[in-house]
C-alpha cells in the first residue's frame, strides 16, 4: 500500500488500516493474547482456591487422598448423598489455639513492621540525602541482601544469635554480661529476622517519597526559627505518609504469613498462623483442617489487605 | 543542623551494619577449619570441598537450576502478554478480574499459594489422571505462576511509564499488531523483562514453602535440602554454599550495575 502521496492521504489509509484491524485480525489475536495469561491463572490461581474451599468442608479420613468426598453415589439405590462437614470451621472458632496463632500473628507482623520503620528511616533519609554516585552506591548496598537468598539470610542470623554465637562471644568479651543470653528460638529472634529480611521493602519506598519531599520548606521553617525535630515532625513526616503506608504494607503483609523465620529462628512457643497451617498439613496429615485454616486466613488477613490497596490505587488515580 | 546530620549518619551506619554484618560473619565462618562452627580454628577451604562431593546438594542445586530457568521463561512470557493486556488494551471484559488475579498472588501468603496448587493438583490426578504424582512439573507450575505476577507488574510499570508516541507512529505507518509488538514494542520493554526474568529467577530458586507443598518423594530442591540441614542447627557446609551463592549474586549486581553507568554515560555524551 503506498502512503507515500501526501498527508491526507496518510490519515485517510491509516484509519483505514485501524478499522480493517479492528473487524478483521486484531480481534482473534487480541482474545488470544487475553486468554492465554487468563485462563493460566483462571486454573492455577482461582480453581484452587475452590478446591481449598471443598476440601475444607470434608472430614479427614485414612484414604488416598486423605479426605472424603462431599457427594456419595449409591448406584443401587439411586441416589446421591451431599454431606457437608462445618465441623473444621467450628473446631477452629472453638479452640482458642487458633484465635491465638491469628493474633499473635498480626501482633508478630505488626511489632516488626514498626521496628523496620525505625530501622529504615535514617538509612532512607540519608540515600535520599546524598548525591549522585554515593547515593547509587547506598541504594544498591539496600538492595544487593534483597537478591541473595531469604533461606540463607534467616540462616545466617541463626549462627549470630545462638547461645555460643557471635552475639554472646562479644558482649561476652566485653563483660556486659557474664552468662550468654538465649536469644534463638525466641520471639526476639522472629522481630529480628522479620525486620532484616524486609528492610528493602521498607527502605525503598521511604526513599521514594523522601527523594520527592520539597526541601525547601524545611529550609524556610528553619529560618524562621524552626527547632530541627519540630521540623522533622510537622513537616518531613507528613510529606512521607504515603511511603511510610507503602512500606508498612510491604513488610506487614509478607510477614503475617510467613513460615520460614518462626520455623528457624522462633521456639515452640512462637505461634504464626502460617506455621500453624504447615504443621497441620504435614505433621498432622490433616488436610481439611489445614485448609479451614486457609480459607480463614483467606477470608480474615487477605481479603481486606486487597480491598484497602484497591482503594489506595483508586485514590491515588484520582489525586 | 550539624548536630543532626551526625545522629542520622550514625543511625543510617548501624543500619548497614545491621543489614551486613550477619552476611560477613557468615562468610568469614565458611573458611573456619574447626567442625565446632563457633570456635575458629584457622583459615581453611575444607568446607567447599566436602560441599562439592555432597552429591545430594549439588543434584538439588542442578534441579533447582533447571526449575528456576524453565519457571522464569514462562512467566517472561506469560506475565508480558498479561502486563501488555492490562495496560494497552483499554477497558474490557474481566479486566478487573485480571488485574485482581494478577496482583493477588503478590499478596498471597506462599503457605496459601502452596496448599491450594497442591489440592488443585491431587484433584486434578483424580479427575484426568494428570499431573501422575508431584515432581517437577509441578513445582515449574508453581512457581511460574507466582513469578508471572511480578512480570506483569514490572513490565506494566514500564509500558505505563512508556511514551506511546513511537508506537502510534508504527501504527500510523501501518504496521501490523504482531509486527508492532515484536518490532517496536518489545525492543522499548527489553528491560523490564530482563528485570522480570532476573527476579522470577531469583524467586523460584528461593522459594521453600511452595515448593515443598507441590513437590514429590525424591524431588528435592536446593531450598528443600538446605532447610531440612539448617533446621538442626548451623552446619559448616552451607556457610560454605551460602557463601558462593552470595559471591554469585553479588558479582552479578555489580556488574548490571556497571553497565547501567556506563550506558547512562554513553546516552549522556552529547552528539
Amino acid at each position: 500500500m503506498s502512503i507515500s502521496t501526501g498527508s491526507a492521504w496518510v490519515d485517510g489509509s491509516s484509519a483505514l488500516m485501524k478499522r480493517y484491524n479492528i473487524f478483521r485480525s486484531i480481534n482473534w489475536g487480541k482474545a488470544a493474547v487475553v486468554a492465554v495469561p487468563g485462563l493460566w491463572l483462571a486454573i492455577f490461581f482461582f480453581i484452587p482456591f475452590l478446591v481449598v474451599f471443598k476440601i475444607s468442608l470434608s472430614e479427614t479420613a485414612i484414604a488416598v487422598p486423605p479426605y472424603t468426598s462431599l457427594l456419595e453415589w449409591d448406584l443401587e439405590e439411586a441416589y446421591v448423598t451431599f454431606k457437608m462437614n462445618l465441623g473444621n470451621y467450628l473446631y477452629l472458632i472453638e479452640d482458642a489455639f487458633y484465635l491465638d496463632a491469628y493474633l499473635s500473628s498480626i501482633k508478630i507482623a505488626g511489632v516488626s513492621t514498626f521496628f523496620a520503620l525505625i530501622v529504615a528511616f535514617p538509612i532512607a533519609y540519608l540515600i535520599a540525602r546524598s548525591e549522585g554516585s554515593t547515593r547509587g552506591l547506598l541504594l544498591a548496598l539496600v538492595i544487593l541482601p534483597f537478591w541473595t537468598s531469604f533461606l540463607l539470610r534467616v540462616y545466617a542470623w541463626m549462627g549470630f544469635l545462638k547461645k555460643n554465637g557471635i552475639v554472646n562471644e562479644f558482649l561476652l568479651s566485653t563483660g556486659l554480661i557474664d552468662q550468654p543470653l538465649t536469644m534463638l528460638q525466641t520471639d526476639f529472634a522472629v522481630y529480628i529476622g522479620i525486620v532484616y529480611t524486609y528492610l528493602p521493602f521498607m527502605v525503598l519506598p521511604l526513599y521514594s517519597a523522601l527523594e520527592k519531599m520539597d526541601v525547601t520548606l524545611l529550609e524556610a521553617a528553619e529560618d524562621l526559627g524552626c527547632p530541627p525535630v519540630k521540623g522533622f515532625f510537622l513537616i518531613t513526616l507528613p510529606q512521607v505518609i504515603p511511603g511510610i503506608i507503602a512500606g508498612c504494607m510491604l513488610v506487614f503483609i509478607p510477614a503475617v504469613g510467613e513460615f520460614v523465620i518462626p520455623a528457624l529462628l522462633g521456639g515452640s512457643d512462637t505461634l504464626m498462623i502460617g506455621r500453624v497451617l504447615w504443621d497441620e498439613f504435614f505433621l498432622n496429615r490433616d488436610w481439611p483442617m489445614a485448609s479451614a485454616v486457609a480459607i480463614v486466613m483467606l477470608v480474615v488477613l487477605v481479603l481486606p489487605i486487597m480491598l484497602i490497596r484497591n482503594g489506595q490505587g483508586k485514590s491515588e488515580e484520582a489525586i | 543542623m550539624k548536630r543532626r546530620s551526625l545522629f542520622l549518619n550514625f543511625a543510617a551506619a548501624g543500619g548497614f551494619l545491621f543489614l551486613y554484618a550477619p552476611i560477613i560473619a557468615l562468610i568469614i565462618y565458611s573458611f573456619n577449619k574447626s567442625k565446632l562452627v563457633t570456635v575458629w580454628g584457622g583459615w581453611s577451604l575444607k568446607w567447599y570441598g566436602e560441599l562439592f562431593q555432597n552429591e545430594q546438594i549439588i543434584n538439588a542445586a542442578l534441579l533447582s537450576f533447571k526449575i528456576a530457568f524453565i519457571s522464569a521463561s514462562l512467566a517472561v512470557v506469560l506475565g508480558t502478554m498479561a502486563g501488555f493486556v492490562l495496560s494497552r488494551y483499554g477497558p474490557f471484559r474481566g479486566k478487573m478480574i485480571l488485574s485482581g488475579w494478577i496482583t493477588a498472588p503478590l499478596v498471597m501468603p506462599e503457605v496459601i499459594t502452596g496448599l491450594s496448587l497442591l489440592l488443585l493438583f491431587v484433584a486434578m490426578e483424580g479427575l484426568f489422571g494428570w499431573p501422575s504424582g508431584r515432581g517437577t512439573s509441578t513445582i515449574i507450575i508453581a512457581h511460574t505462576t507466582f513469578c508471572m505476577a511480578y512480570v506483569a507488574v514490572v513490565v506494566q510499570a514500564r509500558l505505563a511509564s512508556m511514551d506511546e508516541t513511537l508506537e502510534e507512529a508504527a501504527m500510523d505507518l501501518g504496521a501490523k499488531p504482531s509486527s508492532l509488538f515484536f518490532l517496536v514494542t518489545l525492543p522499548l520493554i527489553a528491560p523490564a523483562i530482563i528485570s522480570g526474568w532476573l527476579l522470577s529467577f531469583t524467586l523460584s530458586l528461593d522459594d521453600l514453602v511452595i515448593a515443598s507443598f507441590v513437590s514429590g518423594p525424591g524431588n528435592s530442591t536446593l531450598p528443600m535440602v538446605i532447610f531440612s540441614k539448617v533446621r538442626l542447627g548451623v552446619t559448616p557446609e552451607v556457610n560454605a554454599l551460602a557463601t558462593i551463592m552470595i559471591a554469585i549474586v553479588a558479582i552479578g549486581v555489580i556488574a548490571a550495575m556497571y553497565q547501567m553507568r556506563r550506558q547512562a554515560r554513553l546516552l549522556a555524551k552529547p552528539e
